[in-house]
């Protein structure tokens, strides 16, 4: 039993299945994340003046990743091109290059979650609040890189702002409350590990399948080359709509 | 295709050509549409089942509180413990039971059945096809929804027990109880979001691609038409309950707060939280799903309605070309009425004027739906058989279920009427005995196409007469409950504000008006009984019921009645081709009152 156009595309809507599955499936990821920007727009909307953080986060790193993405984005289609080409070695090639390319791209955000999970702002029993990067702990003291602040607010805004690499050494029993800048630390970093982080997971599906069709998938080029193009194509879809949410989310958390 | 002795079941004739797999690739693990939808079909009537169940211990405690639950109270006891000490249900057990009725009902019952099943097994073969567009990924979806459904009952079990804010689990409550309840319920949620998500991208792709040659759009039976828009509901309304409960379970592990005010304090004191959320966030995710889900539940049974009464009215259904773009317009204007449910969040004249007109025109639609489907009824020489009398009766109760929707929609009468028996009189008036009565009507009708058999008229009669008289019996007084102002989700069914409790104050609950959960609770349990002749017909006639002698036993049109009985793997014997629309009944000039849509012309 063979199910039709799972290969030719159906000459009155002009697409194989495959493809309709993922315009249908891509429309439903829209409004997931389309849901996530909403909330992110309404709970921004909400905080009160001046609380809504900026600059928290690396510029050059995020540019650099939206670069790597768009790269991306070139390469995937470029090993499509190659299918369609019957180019086996130049669709490896370029596939290749895109699953580097999101290795890469994952490395750089693991980089930058981890300078956020070894960030703190500490609380002192006296009122005084410090912030930097964890160095060092005993039983008896903690030791960050940073700087003492007098208000809360001042770490809001850190545009411009110079790094501060004061050595502070802080005595536990004098530590009233000490936070990681992890998704509880705010609203802002909540929105940030959730939404990068579910881009994240989809970044990895996507590396996940480009692995296969690198791989043990691409066996089927040897049997059904249409039928392989079509999977390259399809995975494509998909990795262009990945793109397309980090070049929104870009903005959104970087540079405003 | 016709088999031609009577005592044989049909489906001896047409040794179907089964793969020579073993039984669990063949029942288990099957990619065959046909397979998956009864798998399907089975898990959510069971589930519909334990869903009813939770509702009549339910009754009892609102209408006997504090009292041990009869029959199963020591049960209760046994496996639950502390919360149901001798057998009486504590506040806490109710609130679980109420929360999980819902989520069952709704999301592990009615729509598994009516898209899951209906749609699985139903929608190939009325178009032509040979099975779903994607096989395996039907298979993951049924694999899904099933542990989605365990993630649901295991946690029952744990300590604490299932979750215990509602089925619309608002937030701050949902976060802040402290049982784990809500987690496995968000992580439940998170399956059977995904398995509908797939099965959703899975029947639109079989719609769009796999008709059969010659089955163009406007030759689609209602019922195909009516899965298509609930499947785009289920594709475009689902994932931002899926963004919502994903920003609830960190809430709820990751201590985030996306949902949590400022200054919330919980159980008296200041929570730990760096606040900042919105409470309203939650409640704008959820409904803009669950309005959208309400008219999953309603249109495939809709759908159901329209084959049904085009069949045994032997004429073709008024108005194919209204009820096709009603249907479709309400797909549409339901993303856009979510916020009628949350007037008493106070949400300002202007945006609450917006929410109450799309409520209004929303209803236009459905009007159009249900008239053109009475005037469907006109001059038909009608056969009043079980699935005949389940549609007719589906057309008034879901009448009364839409109309006394009409006074929740405006702001000014729902500020009264929210939260309180009146909404649930509503909405159970179009789920039960609407919904539930087109998919009641569904089993009779595709009954002999399944298993070659007949269901018992006779107790099918039975069934139906009783279901009719209880149903009613349940949910024609909370209407009166509610106008007096009796409150939703109370686990003494509103004791502590009746007159009796709060002697002289102006509002406070009669007698009667309490005195009716008693009533209640007993059509609640002659709705029981009712249900125990199709739970015995069901069974026997499998085994034991009267074989059809044709593979149309009820002389229908569409395409699943020209396939042999029960359509083996691959559906049809040669791949049909379609030459006319869908209800081709009485057509002059023709020795038989029905042409089937594969009938070639002249
Ligand atoms: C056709 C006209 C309809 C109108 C005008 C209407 C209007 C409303 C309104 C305004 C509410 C909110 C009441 C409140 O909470 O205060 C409501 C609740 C509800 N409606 Fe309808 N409705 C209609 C049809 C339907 C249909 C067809 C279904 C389902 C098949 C449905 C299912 C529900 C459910 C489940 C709720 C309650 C949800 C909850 O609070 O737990 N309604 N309806
Ligand atoms: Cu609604």
């Amino acid at each position: 039993m063979d199910i039709p156009y799972t290969v030719q595309p159906r000459p009155d809507t002009g697409v194989y299945n495959a493809k309709v599955g993922m315009w249908l499936f891509l429309a439903s990821e829209v409004m997931l994340f389309g849901g996530l920007f909403s909330a992110y727009i309404l709970l921004r909307v909400a905080a009160p003046e001046g609380t809504w953080p900026h600059g928290w986060l690396s510029i050059p790193l995020g540019t650099l990743n939206t670069l790597i993405l768009a790269l991306s984005a070139v390469t995937v289609l470029l090993a499509w091109a190659a299918c369609k080409a019957r180019m086996f070695d130049r669709y490896k090639f370029f596939q290749g290059i895109t699953l580097l390319l999101g290795v890469i791209f994952l490395g750089i955000k693991g980089y930058e979650y981890h300078d956020k999970l070894t960030h703190y702002t500490v609380v002192l029993k006296d009122g005084r609040i410090a912030d930097g990067h964890w160095v060092s702990a005993t039983p008896s003291e903690v030791v960050l890189k940073g700087e003492f602040v007098a208000e809360r607010s001042e770490l809001a805004d850190r545009r411009g702002r110079a790094k501060a690499h004061e050595e502070i050494r802080l005595a536990r029993d004098q530590v009233q409350k000490m936070q990681v800048y992890g998704p509880a630390y705010n609203t802002y970093l909540a929105l940030y590990f959730t939404m990068t982080g579910l881009h994240g997971l989809h970044v990895l599906g996507g590396l996940v399948v480009f692995a296969f069709l690198w791989g043990p998938g691409s066996r089927l080029w040897k049997t059904d080359p249409d039928r392989f193009t079509n999977r390259v194509e399809v995975a494509g879809l998909f990795w262009h709509f990945v793109d397309l949410v980090w070049i929104f989310l870009f903005p959104v958390l970087y540079l405003t | 295709m016709q088999a031609t002795s009577p005592a044989i079941p049909a489906s001896t004739h047409h040794p179907a050509h089964h793969p020579e797999t073993g039984f669990w690739r063949t029942y288990i693990f099957s990619t065959d549409h046909k397979v998956i939808g009864i798998q399907y079909g089975i898990t959510a009537l069971c589930f519909l089942f334990f869903g009813f169940l939770l509702m009549l211990m339910m009754r009892w405690q609102i209408a006997h509180p504090g009292e041990p639950v009869p029959i199963v109270g020591p049960l209760l006891a046994a496996v639950l413990g502390d919360v149901a000490a001798r057998g009486v249900m504590s506040p806490d057990l109710y609130n679980s039971f109420g929360a999980m009725h819902g989520t069952i009902m709704v999301f592990l019952g009615v729509v598994p059945l009516a898209v899951g099943a209906y749609g699985n097994y139903l929608v190939p073969l009325q178009i032509g096809a040979n099975d779903m567009a994607f096989p395996r990924l039907n298979m993951m979806s049924y694999q899904l929804y099933f542990l989605g459904g365990i993630v649901m009952l295991t946690s029952f079990f744990i300590p604490g027990g299932a979750a215990q804010a509602g089925w619309t689990s608002y937030s701050p409550l949902a976060t802040a109880i402290p049982t784990d309840g809500q987690t496995f319920w968000l992580i439940g949620m998170v399956f059977l979001i995904t398995s509908s998500l797939l099965g959703s991208v899975n029947l639109i792709t079989t719609i769009i691609q796999l008709r059969a040659p010659g089955l163009t759009w406007m030759r689609l039976p209602f019922f195909v038409w009516a899965q298509f828009t609930a499947s785009f509901l289920l594709l475009l309304a689902f994932p931002p309950l899926e963004t919502a409960g994903i920003l609830q379970l960190m809430d709820k592990l990751a201590g985030t707060s996306f949902f949590l005010p400022t200054g919330l304090a919980i159980g008296g004191k200041l929570a730990d939280i760096s606040g900042g959320g919105s409470p309203l966030l939650w409640q704008h995710l959820f409904w803009f799903l669950a309005h959208p889900e309400v008219y999953v539940l309603i249109l495939p049974a809709m759908g159901i309605i329209g084959e049904i009464i085009a069949n045994n009215t032997r004429k073709p259904l008024w108005g194919y070309k209204s009820l096709v773009f009603s249907v479709l317009m309400i797909g549409f204007i339901s993303f856009l009425v979510w916020a009628h449910h949350m007037y008493l969040t106070g949400m300002g004249t202007r945006i609450s004027a917006f929410f109450q007109t799309t409520t209004m025109i929303i209803s236009i639609p459905s009007v159009i739906i249900l008239t053109a489907l009475l005037i469907s009824l006109w001059g038909g020489s009608i056969r009043f058989n079980t699935p005949m009398l389940f549609a007719l009766a589906f057309l008034p109760m879901f009448g009364i279920g839409g109309l006394t929707g009409l006074p929740l929609g405006f702001s000014a009468s729902d500020i009264h009427l929210h939260d309180t028996y009146y909404v649930i009189g509503h909405f159970h008036y179009v789920v039960a005995p609407g919904t539930i009565f087109a998919l009641f009507a569904g089993i009779y009708y595709w009954f002999p196409k399944i298993t070659g058999r007949r269901m018992n008229e006779y107790w099918g009669k039975v069934h139906f007469w009783g279901s009719l008289l209880f149903m009613n019996l349940i949910f024609m007084p909370m209407f009166v409950q509610g106008l007096a102002g009796m409150l939703r989700r109370m686990s003494d069914g509103g004791l502590q504000y009746s007159a009796a409790k709060v002697p002289g104050v102006a509002g406070a609950l009669s007698g009667p008006i309490l005195g009716l959960n008693n009533f209640i609770l007993w059509a609640a349990a002659g709705l029981a009984i009712a249900q125990i002749p199709f739970i015995i017909n069901f069974f026997w006639s499998i085994a034991k019921g009267q074989p059809v002698r044709s593979d149309n036993p009820w002389e229908a049109t569409t395409l699943e009645w020209q396939t042999p009985t029960p359509p083996p793997h691959g559906n049809f014997l040669k791949p049909p081709q379609v030459y006319r629309g869908p209800y081709e009944y009485s057509l002059p000039g023709y020795d038989k009152d029905y042409v089937p849509q594969n009938q070639p012309p002249g």
